[in-house]
This record gives structure tokens, sequence and C-alpha cells, in this order.
């Protein structure tokens, strides 16, 4: 990790002062234990300020968007595919970003350790190989690092940037024996009476705060379909048939282009796993298409083109 | 008297007993997250924990609120108002922060020519009883915002965790009122007072980040086109996290909702928003991120300290755990405190 560090300090300061970028989009150290926060560094003196450890969960490809400088990111697997998939949808000119790949072993999940410590509070944290050690008022724990990372990073299948104009570090063994499709499964056999109480509980808890759109990088459009006013295209109370019809909307909004970085997850402050909801449409893109998004920037998404063998027997 | 104890073991029978005369809202856990339900036979209060992940405020301050129904007819147009809440009500643990968070509410709420009735109207009926903090987190910081741990502002009564017990402190004559409904609540000794009163001077220390306001809202008064502005609103999702969960923020909008006729709702708003004072023309005197976190801060450390005298933050401390980005207003607030005067 320490060596990654170096290594992405060593390469931004490069990229600065000679002028090939304007920006380095990264991670620095965060004011809480197990957080960082993105960094925007135009010196090359500041990189020093640059972080590489498990709890870069933030996707900096969301802060490309929209910028007119040229910009190199600090990016983990999930990160560069956005970016692809932003390229590909002309949000901005693929050379307009360097794309500085990073081997990710996953990324942890603070509520996982906050649910295990109850009403315990971190106060200090390492993160050494395999273990995170906590530490608080009272309390020492050593927690297997697997069993506390982002449910999207244990069966991620790109923990290396498919696309990336440099590459620092070593490549992170990929993981080939997981099924990433495991709780789709578990949603699709139960009854669809079921499934509708199982939205209908989970989604009730929303309270509209968007966290889980803006923290999409894919969710970049200039008026949301949800904050369209004049005229109004949907309700924006906290009233369920309004905050789940938000979520479908959105849902399907990212078909074919999601590729389960886990952010709104994470962002989410009242626990909803929105993943259940995209996963499921990630899985039907992959079934019926055969299609992975962002692991290509000359495939074009086959949502954005019509080919004879597409499946079409819905035309009856 | 002033002071009473009740056993852990009977708040239950308390609860229960205040639930055939009040509608009694109360900390309620599910999964890993607390929050304040209205009290039934289908839940019961959780009062281990260390705060609610949503601040009390819908209570008073409800998401989505429908103001008056209408209903357009041949000749003329119905308005029917929504029915005051009538019922009496009790809020029963409310952190010491958040119940401060009433009191500039209420300020908010009921200053000037206009009076929210919808607010004031529930707030009236309602009678708080606080639960002290022994154990503060290190995200709290409400001591630098004129509160405390075992702070009595904005409550009727004030229960203290003394292990196996609360101590019952009384605060107004509303909570003396309440007290009076139990008389088979015991008297506290005086070793139960002393050992609240230690607990207290713990919590105190115990809070242990601390925020500099003093000059800040002068300060916000020459920083409007700041460069501070241009960097720290970088990282910013622009959710509203930090706003909903915000025990003081209050901004909301007007909607009209078909219905049976119509209904206008109000709901949560955040100057987060990107369509937050969105003008009809299609203008928006705050375009970009930049403007809106300059709003945030503003509102909360220079508008209504100019307003009513003092912060509109209560140190709380669910912005900074809850963030996304980890965008800490702690940070936000050091950085104008320790401006050098121009």
């Amino acid at each position: 990790m320490e060596n990654i560090e170096n290594s992405i300090r060593e390469v931004t300061k490069k990229l600065l002062s000679e002028k090939k970028v304007d920006m380095i989009i990264g991670y620095e150290q965060g004011t809480l234990p197990l957080r960082t926060t993105p960094c925007f560094v135009d010196k090359a003196e500041d990189v020093q300020k640059l972080v590489w450890n498990a709890s870069c969960d933030a996707n900096l490809s969301k802060h490309v968007v929209g910028r007119k400088e040229k910009v190199g990111v600090v990016t983990k697997g999930c990160d560069a595919r956005l970016i692809a998939v932003c390229a590909i949808e002309k949000q901005f000119p693929r050379e307009n970003v360097v794309i500085i790949g990073v081997p990710c072993l996953g990324v942890i999940d603070r509520k996982k350790i906050e649910a295990k410590l109850e009403n315990k509070e971190v106060l200090e944290a390492t993160v050494e190989d395999e273990q995170i050690k906590v530490k608080g008022e009272g309390f020492e724990l050593v927690l297997p690092k697997n069993e506390f990372l982002c449910d999207s990073c244990l069966t991620c299948k790109h923990r290396n940037p498919p696309i990336y104009d440099m590459f620092v570090g070593e490549k992170a063994p990929e993981i080939t024996e997981a099924n990433e499709f495991v709780e789709v499964s578990s949603l699709e056999v139960k009854s669809a009476e079921e499934r509708w109480e199982h939205f209908k509980k989970e989604l009730s808890k929303c309270i509209r705060c968007y966290a889980c759109r803006n923290s999409c990088p894919l969710c970049y459009c200039k008026m949301c379909f949800v904050d369209q006013t004049m005229p109004a295209w949907f309700g924006k109370t906290n009233d369920l048939s309004d905050t789940m019809i938000y979520h479908i909307v959105r849902a399907f909004h990212v078909a074919g282009r999601c590729v389960d970085c886990g952010a709104c997850s994470r962002a989410c402050p009242m626990d909803i796993n929105l993943r259940e909801l995209t996963k499921k449409i990630e899985k039907i893109m992959k079934e019926r298409y055969g299609y992975e998004a962002g692991v290509s920037l000359e495939e074009i998404p086959p949502l954005g083109e019509f080919k004879m063998e597409d499946p079409q027997e819905f035309i009856k | 008297m002033k002071w009473k104890v009740i056993e852990k073991s009977k708040m239950p029978v308390l609860i229960g007993e205040l639930a055939k005369e009040y509608e009694v809202f109360v900390p309620v856990k599910e999964k890993n997250m607390v929050s304040f339900e209205k009290f039934s036979s289908g839940n019961e209060a959780y009062l281990d924990f260390r705060n609610t992940k949503k601040p009390p405020k819908e209570v008073f301050f409800p998401q989505t609120e429908t103001l008056f129904t209408h209903r357009i007819g041949r000749k003329d147009i119905e308005v029917v108002e929504s029915p005051a809440v009538r019922e009496k009500r009790v809020v029963l643990g409310v952190r010491p922060c958040d119940a401060r968070s009433f009191v500039l509410l209420d300020k908010f709420f009921s200053s000037g020519e206009h009076k929210d009735v919808y607010y004031l109207g529930k707030r009236k009926n309602t009678t708080i009883v606080g639960l002290a903090c022994n154990h503060p987190l290190s995200t709290c910081f409400c001591t630098s915002l004129g509160g405390s741990p075992f702070g009595k502002e904005g409550m009727d009564l004030l229960l203290q965790d003394i292990n196996d017990r609360y101590l019952i402190e009384t605060v107004t004559e509303r909570g003396k009122e309440l007290v009076k409904k139990f008389p088979w609540l015991k008297d506290a000794e005086k070793a139960n007072i002393e050992k609240a009163k230690k607990l207290s001077e713990d919590a105190e220390n115990a809070v242990k980040s601390k925020v500099s306001v003093k000059d800040v809202s002068e300060k916000l008064d020459r920083m409007f086109d700041d460069p501070l502005w241009d960097q720290i609103y970088q990282k910013c999702l622009g959710c509203g996290v930090c706003t909903f969960l915000c025990p003081t923020c209050c901004c909301f909008d007007i909607l009209d909702e078909e219905g049976n006729g119509g209904k206008r709702v109000r709901i949560w708003d955040s100057c987060q928003f990107s369509c937050f004072t969105l003008q009809g023309s299609g203008h928006n005197p705050r375009p970009s991120g930049k403007e809106r976190m300059r709003q945030r801060i503003m509102h909360k450390f220079n508008h209504f300290v100019k307003n009513y005298g003092e912060s509109f933050c209560v140190g709380c401390g669910r912005c900074v755990q809850e963030c996304p980005v980890n965008l800490d207003i702690r940070e936000i607030v050091g950085a104008i405190s320790t401006r050098p005067r121009k």
C-alpha cells in the first residue's frame, strides 16, 4: 500500500510539473478514522497530501464530468470503467483524462464495522494486509478485512482498471470464482409479492436526499427527471409511491451503464442497499447482450444501438 | 420535588402509561439504525443509543406535510385547511443537542409577522423528555455551540442515566405536570444527584472536538467573495445528507399535488440541491455548488446569528459522520475562524 502511495505521489508530481495535466484528483486523509476524502491538487509540491489505502472509497470519476481542465485521476477498476462509460457518452474527451490506474483489493465498508461494534465508536484504526485493527474507548479489536469490505468489492471482477494510461504498483490478482449475482439470485427465487414487500420495506426508509444519485458518476444529467418542475414529471414527497418511482426510474437510467462501483449504497445514510436494483439490471445486460459496461472504449453500448440479432422475443 | 428516579426496568411501564394519554415518540432500533418512531404495541423504546440517525425535527416538521386541500367547484374554489394536530404529544429520549435545536427552530418558525402554524401547532402540544448524553461521540461539538451533554435547553424533563436507573430532573412547569401523573415515581436520593453531577462533568470533558465560532459571523460578513468558497465545494456531491440529517435545517419547498381536487404540500428542501432557489424564469442565483455551499455556511453562521443572536448549528455531528465524501463542517468553520481579519 505504502509503495503504491509513494508511486502515486511520484507520477502525479511528474504529471503536474511537466504540465501534462492541470489537476490531479486523488484522495487525502479524512477527518475520521477509516475515511479519506477527495482531493484536488494543482501544485506539484502538494502531491504529498495524496494517500492510497482501503478507505479510498469515493468514486473519483464523479469529479471528472463537467471539468474543462485536463486532469489526472487516481483510478480503481470501477472508477476507470466509469471514466470509460462517461467518455463513450461524450461527457468529456477521453484525452482530457489521464487514468492513473491502481490495483484495488476492495474498499472497507464502514457501515459493516459500525454494525459489528454497535454503540462503540472507532477512534483509531490501522489496516494491515488482511486485518483491520480498530481501537476505541475500552476496546481493541482485530477484524478480518475480507469480512468488512463493501459487498460490491467482494465479487468485483475488475480489481485492476481495464483501461488506463499509466499503472501504479503490481496488478492485483483478479477474483474469478465468485458469483457476483448471488444477491440477485436470492431475490429472484422469491415471489413477486415477496419482492414487492421487500422493496417497499427498504425504500420506505428513503429520505429523498439523493445521495445515491449525486454520488453516481453516471448521474450527470443537467436536470434530473425528478427535478423537472415545468411541468413536474414525478412527485418529490417521501410518500412511498413517489419514492419508489424515483428509485425505479433511476435504476432504469443506469441500465447498461452501471458498473456496480457501490457508490450509491455507500452514500445512502439510511442503509438502503440500492445495488439490489441495479445489480439485477446488470445481470440482464450480461445475459441478453453479453455486455459489461466500461471495459472497452470501442464497443458500442447495446442500449445505444440496434442489431438484427438482438434478443427481441417480446415482439410477438 | 424537582428530582425523581425510575429504575430502567420500569421505563416500559412509564412509556406504556404515557401512551394511553399522549402520542409518544421514542427512539426505536431497527437493524443498526435508531430513529424516532411513534410508540405502539409493535415497537419498543431503545434508550442505549449514542444518537439517532435522523434528528427528531420531523415530529414538528415532517418531511412531507399537506398544508391544505382544495376542490374546484362550478362557481367557487373550496379550500380545506389541514386539521391541526390536537393530540398531546411526548417526545422521549431527545439528546440535549437535538432539544436545543427545537429552541432555534422555534425562533425561526415564530419570528416576525408570519407564524408557522403547522410547526407551532404541534410544538405547543408537545412535552420534551430529554436524555442526557453520558458518552458523546468524537464528532460531537455541542459545547462549542452553547450546548452541553447534560444541557436542559428545550426540554421539560431531563433523564440522566445513572447506571441502573434514570434520574429525572424537572425543568419546566409542563415537565412538573407530567411527573405528577406518575405518583409511583420515587424521590431521588442525594447520592443519585451527586452521581449525575459527576457524570455530567465527565461527559462535558469527553467532548473533545472544539470549533471556534466566536468571530465567524463577523468574518463571514466580509467573505462573500472569498477564494475559500472556490476550494471547499469541489468535493461536495450536492446531495442532501448534511441538511436532511441536520436537526436545525428547515428549508422547505411548496408543491401543488394532484389529488382529490388538489393539495398543497410542503417538503424538505436542501440548499445543496441544484434546483434550490431555481426561479420560474430559469435563473438560479446560486448556479453552482460554490454558491450553495456558501449559502449553507452563511445561513448557519452569519444570517441566523444576525437575525436571532446565535449560530444555527447545535454541534450534533451528524453531517460530519454521514457526509459521503467526508466534507467536515468543523474544518470549514475552522478555516473561517482562522482567517486573518481584513
